[in-house]
């Protein structure tokens, strides 16, 4: 049975045109796929049954059994964080949160090791952004900021920028020039016809270069700032400033790199000021398919996109203090409840650590490297192939992913909804 | 359910033509029932003020923008917080509260229906989302279709015909109430970072003007027969001497309806400005009331700003924009692909800044100087005015002249050479605020013939008692009485069920969503039409088969159908 227009439930693009080939429960054939796309699709990773560690290895356990004990360990936690979310749909992120206000627990989401910081500096200075098909349709300058398309986002540059032809920009590929600012050639920075060569951690100090040119300062910039010709800077200043519609999309590298929200900050700072001349936008390149739900459903509950901790009742947010990685390391946290994310690849190494000392559990249908911390694991069906329910792209707009066949996982809002239930029963 | 029997209850019910007399009111099964139910639950109202429960008709509470301004402001979140509760959540926010503050405060006040006032049809499953999170209010969504680049072109053909199968192709897919206008023509042009300044000034690239969209989706919207009018955001919001654009809008609404008006004007307050700069501001209240004393055709909103703190939101990105640029607070945008706009800023309103001192006069004046409370709906464009929680405040400035003058010795003292305000001797009555509240908005949406806004059997049972004794209250004197009183029930019942105590939740709540569908011939259907169609295939970002809205967002919709003209 082929599916068309089937949402694919990777990466923060959230294409929505794949045809999905399926024979019974597998999927056979993904057309219009990245090469992403296609592993996670036909990828045969799942682990078959609920699993528990039993000495140095593990033994199988019913669903039901599973999530009692998953239950059980959260009730006796004084401290627990339930984290991860961004690769479930909202509806089981919702119930999490529920949960979470129920224990007295913190929750998070995979932001607090990404989009974090750029969270921080639209708390600061706001975000001037737009959904990706104002950019398709109009903008003639596009610049990838710290931020490799090609290998991370693979449709990003075909379906939204460089190669997609709109109603204002009839062959994309001639009108639309693309910057790529980076601290190394990439596949994406091959196609630019702009490539900035940035010193590492030398982001902040070329975006003030460029905000002090388009406010008019040309004379107080040096002949060279982080590795940046003053002649390349006023090419890209004076690109951005006769563009018609400009799009600025930043990536990990921006924030993540020495100066994390400061540099956001200063990035958003410049769109603000481009604006004064033209119109400008930027946007963040999430990366999990719905973790910018994560912090929708987040949002509208707790009030806060990330790190919300109910220890006191109310909603409290203070990133640094109630973040995962900071709640690990100080060792406060005595139970995890991991959903759909793999803090172990991707947590520094004390924050695994805790992860394994503590009882640790994993709702998750693959096996990776949080299994190896993990005291139980409870396999579920992975949405948009197995399970449906809604995600937000990379700019909001909110899509319903598919259930492309039933097969025999129950799915994260199901086991989450049981183990609120047997909390709610013990907490009333 | 057994039922309720509310006894001695002072209830005003303008729909029913109850001005005000002690009564028993019945309740079954969710309806006002004619006869007490065997064995139901007595509540005594004690001769407490009882009204049919209150009805917003334009409130930012659910959807992208709002769900971002929450995002944007954790300074807000700390400024309103309350911890889990009983059956109540945690909540966060003062003037952006999370869905569930916004349901328990409207609902401690009494309110029972709400309509988010703007929703971008891309984004209408967020607002629905965010709907099923708001348990304790039935909710509707005004639906964007200002820089509507399908509409504009049948506009530009002069097809109303097209327009209106358009306007029942995405009413259907976004599972919308109505039709809104924002800033018509500007939120496109807001694309190349432009503005339109006249209902006369062609938006970029489109060769359409405000005026002419106006015109063509007040007679499309009548065309299918949709319940409310056309809900519409002037041009130049917020612009010294936009009153004139605002008169010329006024002057584009024919009388079409006889059921209602044809024409609803949203915020007027932030539309009725004289002068030409920000040092000459003044009130054109007096032209905008005249205006609209003489059309029946038009029903307006006040759009009331309060002083404090709180953050503006709409879908006139380019207003907001230049809010900013005076503010230089923090500026968020976010454009929508062939459909609308959006902007957030927070700001603060001072007592000691002469020009919100103006903004504050005209709001309370454009409901003193309209004649007919039916044509001037109480509310603050929540949060833009102010939050909603300061509804109660508002009354009681309406109704009594000592608190308004009290407010007088507080403001910027050259307030009174710009605005007519103190003059107004006007104060209005318990029957007034009973329309302006629940009764008009009920009517201007269109929505009695599901049961709201009035208490005659078979309506609703959505029923809110005040502790306020219309009989030994004088508003006028007692304005901190009557302030208080509108500020909590004694009880709020929803659907035949007591919702909220003496400013309590006190059920988990279950809302409708309701929404139109508009039928139309299989000729104008949208979704076979090859332009329409190609519309997603080449400019959308999203597949036409993964717009619309699944039913499974609306768990308990409501949809009113209606046949078009066409």
């Amino acid at each position: 049975m082929k599916i068309e227009d089937v949402v694919c439930p990777f990466c923060g693009c959230l294409c929505d045109d794949l045809v999905v080939e399926v024979e019974g429960t597998r999927v056979v054939n993904v057309e219009n796929g990245c090469t992403l796309a296609n592993e996670k699709f036909m990828g045969d990773h799942r682990l078959k049954a609920p699993i528990r560690r039993a000495g140095n290895g593990w033994e199988a356990v019913s669903y039901d059994e599973a999530i009692e004990e998953t239950a059980a360990i959260l009730l006796d936690a004084d401290r627990p964080l339930l984290y991860g979310w961004s690769g479930t749909y909202g509806e089981a992120q919702s119930v999490g949160v529920h949960l979470a206000e129920l224990l007295g627990a913190v929750i998070d989401n995979t932001s607090t090791v990404c989009h974090g910081p750029s969270i921080m500096a639209i708390q600061e200075v706001g975000h001037p952004g737009c959904t990706l098909g104002q950019v398709k349709n109009r903008a003639d300058v596009v610049v990838y900021w710290a931020a490799n398309p090609i290998e991370a986002h693979p449709r990003h540059m075909s379906r939204y920028t460089t190669f997609c032809d709109g109603f204002f920009v009839k062959s994309a590929f001639r009108e639309r020039k693309v910057v790529v600012v980076d601290v190394r050639e990439t596949d994406s920075s091959q196609v630019a016809d702009e490539f900035v060569k940035v010193n590492p951690g030398g982001d902040y100090a070329v975006l003030s270069a460029l905000r002090a040119i388009v406010r008019g300062k040309r004379d107080l910039i040096p002949p060279s700032v982080e590795g940046v010709s003053r002649e390349q800077l006023f090419r890209v200043a004076d690109l951005c400033m006769s563009a018609k519609f400009g799009a600025i999309f930043f990536g990990v590298g921006l924030t993540m790199a020495q100066g994390k929200n400061k540099n956001i900050r200063n990035a958003i700072e410049l769109t603000e000021e481009l604006n004064r001349h033209t119109k400008f936008t930027i946007s963040p390149m999430r990366g999990h398919w719905n973790v910018y739900g994560s912090n929708e459903v987040f949002t509208w509950i707790t009030g806060y996109p990330y790190a919300v901790d109910f220890a006191r009742g109310i909603a409290f947010y203070n990133p640094g203090e109630t973040t995962s990685v900071d709640i690990l390391r100080r060792g406060e946290c005595d139970a995890c409840l991991v959903v759909a994310s793999d803090p172990g690849a991707h947590f520094p190494r004390a924050c695994a650590e805790h992860l394994a000392r503590i009882p640790t559990v994993q709702i998750d249908p693959h096996v990776n490297a949080t299994t190896h911390l993990s005291r139980i694991q409870i396999p579920v069906a992975v949405t948009g192939i197995d399970a449906e329910g809604t995600a937000y792209r990379m700019d909001g707009v909110p899509i319903r992913t598919r259930r492309l066949f039933y097969g025999n996982y129950p799915d994260d809002l199901e086991v989450l909804e049981k183990i609120y239930r047997i909390v709610r029963e013990a907490r009333g | 359910m057994a039922g309720i029997l509310i006894k001695n209850a002072f209830v005003i019910d303008p729909l029913s033509g109850i001005k005000g007399e002690v009564m028993d009111i019945a309740i079954k099964n969710g309806k006002i029932v004619e006869e007490e139910p065997p064995g139901a639950e007595v509540i005594d109202a004690g001769g407490c003020l009882t009204l049919p429960g209150g009805i917003d008709s334009h409130s930012h509470v659910c959807g992208t923008k709002v769900n971002f301004g929450r995002y944007m402001s954790p300074e807000d979140m700390r400024a309103g917080r309350t911890a889990r509760k009983g059956v109540m959540h945690v909540t966060s926010g003062y003037s952006v509260p999370t869905t569930f503050g916004n349901s328990y405060r409207y609902s401690t006040m009494g309110y029972t229906t709400i309509l988010e006032g703007a929703m971008a049809p891309l984004e209408a499953r967020h607002t629905h989302e965010e709907f099923n999170a708001t348990p304790h209010q039935d909710m509707l969504a005004n639906t964007l279709f200002d820089g509507n680049w399908s509409i504009m072109e049948a506009v530009r053909e002069k097809d109303i015909a097209r327009a209106a199968a358009v306007v029942a192709w995405v009413l259907a897919a976004a599972k919308g109430f109505a039709i809104k206008l924002t800033n018509p023509g500007g939120t496109e042009a807001w694309g190349w970072g432009e503005d339109v300044q006249s209902i006369h000034d062609p938006v970029p690239r489109f060769g359409v003007t405000p005026a002419e969209i106006i015109s063509t989706m007040i007679r499309a919207n009548e065309i299918l027969n949709l319940p409310h009018s056309v809900h519409l955001h002037c041009n130049n919001l917020g612009v010294p001497g936009n009153y004139q654009t605002t008169l010329d809008t006024i002057d584009l609404a024919p009388d079409l309806n006889s059921k209602r008006q044809s024409l609803y004007l949203t915020h007027v307050q932030f539309h009725s400005y004289g002068g030409s700069t920000w040092r000459d501001i003044c009130s054109k209240s007096e032209d905008i009331t005249r205006a609209v004393n003489n059309r029946p055709q038009v029903v307006m909103d006040m759009g009331q700003i309060m002083f404090g703190r709180t953050t503006t939101m709409t879908a006139d990105g380019p207003m907001e924009f230049k809010l900013y640029m005076l503010h230089h607070n923090k500026w968020s945008n976010h454009d929508v692909e062939l459909e609308t706009g959006s902007g957030i800023i927070p700001v603060y309103y001072g007592r000691k800044s002469l020009v919100n001192c103006v903004m504050w006069s005209i709001g309370l004046e454009l409901a003193l100087l309209t004649r007919n409370p039916w044509q001037c709906l109480l509310s603050t464009d929540s949060p833009n005015g102010a939050p909603f929680v300061k509804y109660p405040e508002i009354i009681a400035l309406l109704m009594s002249r000592r608190f308004r003058e009290n407010e007088r010795r507080m403001i910027d003292p050259r307030t009174e050479h710009f605005v007519p305000l103190f003059a107004i001797e006007r104060e209005l009555d318990w029957y007034e605020i009973a329309v302006m509240t629940r009764a008009a908005q009920a009517k201007a949406l269109g929505i009695t013939c599901i049961g709201k806004g009035y208490m005659a059997p078979g309506a609703e049972a959505d029923v809110a008692i005040f502790p306020i004794m219309p009989d030994k209250v004088d508003p006028s004197v007692d304005f901190q009485q009557v302030m208080a009183g509108f500020s909590r029930t004694r009880y709020t019942i929803k659907r035949g069920r007591v919702v909220a105590r003496d400013g309590e939740v006190v059920v988990e709540g279950a809302n409708s969503t309701i929404w139109t569908k508009a039928h139309v011939p299989d000729a104008y259907d949208m979704s076979l039409d090859p332009e329409f169609q190609k519309k997603f295939e080449q400019y959308y970002t999203v597949r036409m088969s993964n717009y619309p809205v699944q039913d499974v967002y609306l768990p308990r919709g409501v949809r009113i159908d209606t046949e078009a003209q066409l």
